[in-house]
């Protein structure tokens, strides 16, 4: 369980960390480290060189606008915990980071770490689609944005190019949400067997909603049934069968072994009904 | 590029240098480098909690870093905060309560159960469950650890 030989440097610039990038084909970020050390003492990972951005203090802020808020790819769980910028204008994150593992992991993970990571049963990247983040990266070809419905591509697998930093994650501020989050695991802090990050418009007994499921397919997934179900529609009427439907079309074509799809379905469903008892008593 | 680097690092007060291999990780450089043994090793993954260190102010897993990335940082150790008696409560109701018995979570769940009561000092139960679901134990059940930090609470209130 020790990772395989490998070579360190922990750099001083963004530009130090995009040159290395550009000319050692086999080289990883380690930011937090709270998912890449796992995979390097499994030997799941074998870089042959990290580059620790861990001091790179331009990239560890929040900056808000009018109009969005920009997390820094530094900024760690915790202070995405204790944020009161965070609270106010994207309080889904402050619902969403209270399951990232444990203390001790979001002490020292990153915002960027978990983006850029990309497990298909995380927090953030749901949230980063719901929300419809934009996410900057800077490589030696210059700065690229890539929009967060385009950004997961597959298991642990995203549109950054081996060359790319991921420098910030830029949310938009939309007002007048609701927002809901759920997640099941086994044991508090597992990875998640299913999760949704969700938001609505409420007009009275109309609601606009929108769904992303976690944990259960290689990477976010649009639950565009779920949505189709409320739209101009009293949502008192919406029956527990009919979401559970809504959920399993949404799933229906997973590639996983049948067992396992209804599985994902079912607690989808659950967690689908869940948000919605959430909006209609509108705590948040 | 190097194949070991020089970090230097205070650990529990005092200033180290030493010589490094980039993939020896905290937990055992703590062990085997410094000596200090409260650290222990469980699961190299980060899940159990038995490596858990304080770095640069907050507890951390010290199997998920290395020891290269110390260089620069403010490190204590279960050793450390029972020299300045900074989790003493902890430690005398960990030991009335009978909140260990083998012993090898139990520096792990000291430091995280401190960590926790600094920034919610009048928890309930469930709230103490959740702040030490990442620090398992295979010896009591939990429950005399939860009464344990409960006890503590109130000491310190």
């Amino acid at each position: 369980m020790k990772p395989s030989p490998f070579q360190y440097r922990r750099v001083s610039s963004v530009q130090e960390a995009i040159h290395l990038l550009a000319t050692n084909p086999d080289s990883r970020i380690i930011a937090g480290g709270q998912s890449l050390v796992p995979m390097m003492n499994l030997r799941v990972a074998a870089p042959d060189l990290i580059i620790d951005i861990s001091r790179l203090n331009d990239l560890n802020s929040i900056t808000v606008s009018k109009a969005w808020v920009r997390i820094g790819a530094l900024v760690r769980h915790r202070e995405i915990e204790t944020s009161e910028t965070i609270l106010k204008n994207l309080p889904l994150l402050r619902l969403a980071v209270a399951s990232v593992a444990h203390q001790a992991v979001r002490n020292r993970g990153t915002f960027g770490g978990s983006i850029s990571h990309a497990d298909p049963a995380a927090e953030f990247p749901a949230c980063a689609v719901l929300l419809d983040a934009t996410m900057e990266a800077i490589s030696i070809n210059g700065p690229r944005e890539i929009a967060a419905r385009e950004f997961f591509q597959g298991p642990f697998t995203t549109a950054l190019r081996s060359d790319e930093l991921l420098v910030a994650v830029r949310v938009p501020i939309a007002s007048g949400y609701h927002f809901s989050f759920h997640e099941l695991s086994r044991r508090q802090g597992d990875f998640a067997l299913a999760g949704i990050a969700a938001r609505a418009q409420i007009h009275g007994s109309i609601w606009n909603t929108e769904w992303v499921a976690f944990g259960v397919g290689d990477r976010p997934i649009l639950l565009s049934a779920v949505q189709q179900l409320f739209s101009n529609r009293d949502a008192n009427s919406v029956r527990d069968e009919e979401i559970f439907a809504a959920a399993g079309k949404d799933l229906e074509t997973l590639e996983l072994e049948p067992a396992i799809v209804s599985f994902k379905q079912i607690l989808v469903g659950e967690l689908v009904a869940r948000a919605v008892s959430d909006f209609a008593k509108r705590p948040f | 590029m190097d194949y070991a680097h020089t970090i230097r690092l205070t650990i529990n007060g005092r200033s180290v240098r030493r010589f490094v291999e980039p993939r020896l990780n905290a937990a055992d450089f703590i062990r085997h480098e410094l000596g200090l043994t409260g650290t222990h090793v469980g699961c190299e993954h980060g899940v159990c909690g038995a490596c858990s260190i304080v770095v640069d102010d907050v507890v951390i897993r010290g199997c998920l870093i290395f020891a290269v990335q110390l260089d620069g940082s403010v490190v204590e150790t279960i050793e450390g905060a029972t020299e300045t008696r900074r989790v003493e409560a902890l430690q005398t109701e960990f030991v009335e309560r009978n909140a260990l018995q083998c012993g090898f979570c139990t520096p792990g769940m000291i430091l995280t159960a401190a960590e926790f009561l600094s920034r919610k000092p009048a928890p309930s139960r469930l709230e103490v469950r959740s702040a030490l679901s990442g620090n398992l134990c295979r010896c009591t059940g939990y429950e005399a650890i939860v009464d344990a930090v409960m006890l503590a609470a109130e000491r310190l209130r």
